[in-house]
């Protein structure tokens, strides 16, 4: 909601045909003072576009006459963070490279977000076990506990739809890391981490089950909570949600995906 | 070969199959023992499929067990029997909504559900220093008592396993004083809804304090009997003792967390290490045990439990202190807007907040009206916040893109990820051993299926 008020704001203020704003009516300094109307810090600045969100009641198309549904706002993830890190994010950050540059990779990782106190690493799928294993084995990086997988689907990701996501914990050092791998949709196959982390092995089958990311080098890649005849990948934003029959002249409650709702 | 409908036999293309229910297991020696006479290849081996339902697998959960007589020479899990879909649901569910969901994933551990994905929530939020003191001491309280009653029911369910049902019959006349403390601060036993982002849903009843501390002045005298009756008793003993053996190295690359990594010696608790809710202002200890064996998980749970009734008892004199004190955030565009009081009919929106939005104002009912139906958005990002549950780290991941429903949020449970230690912990010993080893990983199926 913030978000939106905040473009309208400048809109206004750039709209050349607009009266001046001084004789348009009370000033609100306490408004235009608040938090959500300040600019961004310039360190926080460089964002990653994912998308468009569109008007505010989800459905499009349904008669609405609020005006909102013209609405257009930018999804923006937090974008790449610059060197230097901070705190023990740099040394992470440089261990790493030391590490898999003997192992025969240029860049361990070629994007780096640091976002509410927690660093991303994302990593290209092909160089994930070597990166993993580094992260596992090197003596100041010692990340000996991941803590799974956990698959997301961003449709609007072009060619690169499918995430895997991995936390890994450093009991030695207690720290924590996020590795990212993205995958395009029309080939979802990333390095299994089995070999490395022998946890993945259900979180695996799990995100295979629920994203269709396809783990190569796992030992046994099947379904595990859905059954195993299952079609689709539940989890994935395309996977038709199905309404409720009503016996009412044929109708039938759509799925929510289908409701007029706010997105 | 027998008339008795629930044990028939019958032939698959691998071999032979009985359907065993209980009671009946003369059939299956009946059966291989046909193959004995003269014929050599007849064997030993059995594959057994126990469960789903089953009253010694501690849940929904299926084991599928190969038998060489009676030792397991392979385990392996089926799971799935309860995946109901929480985390798809979520996202279909307003940020506030969404605690209703998760907090009936690992159904004997609801407080820790709705803690780690309003941790969560609020981190994205970036509110996390803004929480009030209050709701962050009440979020401590509710998680110990949560962790003592978990802590209870894997004991008592663990018992009853192997037949020491007075362990069970004890362990749940303890759950239900902690259940009843429960509906008297949130309203319901299980499935509470409380931990709210930026907050709790509402304050301390009158005269919970009272409540409390008699509970815990109860459960000191309680406590001492669960070690009176099993620390000493050689069966118990013999049942537990070196049974489902993991040690530190297999712990962390099986990714086990929680009682099972502390019986190994290592003292490992997220609540030391990486602090939340204000877990590093309270005196307690980090219990832990050197056998890597079930019996070693049993005495870490129960020396928790007398950690966690020490952590309730400074809560609850901080609470003494805190009476009045908001247990919501001040942000007015995140905070729920009505606060709950008993009416004539029950509980319900507080009279004085209904006066307020229908008589007073008319921005405060467009407010109340644009919170509870579009709710607040969430900057994109992603957060994840692990904490120290019963079974080990919970964590959520949560993903917003900026809507007002979550874009993706995923549970690691600790149950799931333990439960894969199952085939380490009992292969190559007795089928009966297998039924302790699951008991100690103390897996919730609720909370492995989501």
């Amino acid at each position: 909601m913030s978000e939106g008020k905040r473009d309208d704001r400048r809109e206004e203020k750039r709209d050349p045909a607009g009266t001046p704003e001084v004789g348009k009516g009370p000033e609100q300094p306490a408004a235009e003072q608040a938090h959500e109307n300040l600019p961004t810090p310039a360190g926080e600045r460089t964002v990653r576009q994912v998308g468009v969100r569109r008007g505010m009641f989800g459905v499009r198309g349904t008669g609405d006459t609020s005006g909102y549904g013209g609405l257009t706002q930018s999804i923006a993830f937090p974008g790449d963070a610059q060197r230097p890190y901070g705190g023990w994010y740099d040394d992470v950050a440089d261990a790493l490279e030391v590490a898999t540059r003997g192992a025969g990779l240029d860049v361990a990782a070629p994007r780096v977000v640091i976002h509410r106190g927690e660093i991303t690493f994302h990593v290209r799928p092909d160089d994930l076990p070597v990166v993993a294993r580094a992260l596992r084995d090197d003596e100041r990086l010692r990340f000996e506990l991941c803590s799974g997988v956990s698959g997301v689907h961003y449709p609007d990701d072009a060619g690169a739809e499918l995430h895997a996501v991995y936390h890994l914990l450093s009991m030695s050092h207690n720290r924590r890391i996020r590795l990212e791998v993205a995958v395009p949709d029309a080939d979802p196959r990333i390095p299994s981490l089995v070999p490395v982390y022998p946890t993945c092995d259900w979180h695996e089958r799990e995100t295979y089950d629920m994203f269709g990311i396809r783990f190569e080098g796992h030992p046994a890649l099947t379904r595990i909570l859905m059954p195993d005849d299952w079609p689709g990948h539940p989890q994935r934003k395309d996977y038709p949600l199905g309404g409720i029959p009503v016996e009412y002249k044929g109708g039938s409650v759509p799925p929510p995906d289908q409701r007029r709702s706010y997105n | 070969m027998s008339t008795d409908y629930y044990a028939a036999s019958s032939e698959a293309a691998d071999g032979r199959v009985f359907t065993v229910t209980g009671q009946d297991w003369d059939s299956i020696v009946e059966g291989i023992g046909e193959g004995l006479d003269g014929d050599e290849s007849a064997e030993e081996r059995v594959v057994v499929n126990m469960g789903p339902q089953h009253p010694s697998t501690h849940g929904v959960l299926r084991l599928i067990l190969e038998l060489e007589g009676e030792t397991v020479t392979e385990a392996r899990c089926g799971i799935g029997y309860l995946h109901t879909g929480i985390e798809k649901n979520m996202e279909y569910r307003s940020w506030v909504q969404g605690v209703t969901f998760c907090t009936r994933m690992d159904y004997l551990a609801p407080f820790f559900n709705e803690a780690t994905y309003c941790l969560g929530v609020e981190r994205l939020l970036g509110i996390e220093d803004d929480v009030p003191e209050k709701a962050q001491v009440m979020r401590v309280l509710l998680m110990e008592l949560n962790r003592i009653s978990s802590h209870l029911v894997c004991i008592a369910t663990g018992g009853m396993e192997i037949g020491a049902l007075t362990v069970m019959t004890i362990g749940f006349r303890e759950r239900e004083l902690v259940l009843d403390l429960f509906e008297l601060i949130t309203g319901l036993r299980m499935n509470h809804a409380f931990i709210r982002p930026g907050g709790v849903a509402q304050d301390l009843p009158p005269g919970a304090l009272d409540e409390i501390r008699g509970f815990v002045a109860l459960m000191k005298k309680r406590l001492p009997e669960y070690a009176d009756l099993c620390n000493a008793n050689p069966v118990f003993r013999a049942r537990l003792d070196g049974v489902g053996h993991l040690d530190l190295e297999g712990c962390l690359a099986l990714g086990i967390t929680g009682p099972v990594v502390r019986s190994t010696g290592y003292p490992w608790d997220l609540r030391k290490s990486e602090p939340y809710c204000g877990y590093e202002t309270y005196d307690f200890d980090v219990q832990t045990w050197d056998t890597c064996d079930a019996y070693g998980r049993f005495r870490v749970r129960l020396a928790e439990m007398w950690e966690s009734l020490r952590i309730v008892e400074q809560a609850a004199d901080r609470l003494a202190r805190l009476d009045g004190a908001p247990v919501m955030v001040a942000d007015r565009k995140i905070a729920w807007p009505s606060q709950l009081a008993i009416g004539s009919d029950g509980m319900g929106n507080s009279l004085d907040h209904i006066r307020h939005i229908m008589g007073e104002s008319m921005e405060a009912l467009i407010h109340h009206f644009k919170l509870v139906t579009e709710g607040f958005r969430v900057p994109p990002g992603q957060a994840y916040v692990p904490i120290e549950g019963p079974r080990g780290e919970l964590g959520a991941h949560v993903v917003s893109d900026g809507g007002t429903r979550p874009a993706r949020v995923h549970f690691r449970d600790p149950s799931f990820t333990n439960l894969q230690a199952t085939s380490v912990m009992s292969e190559g010993g007795m089928v009966a051993d297998v039924i302790v080893a699951i008991a100690s990983i103390d897996p919730v199926m609720g909370g492995v299926d989501r």
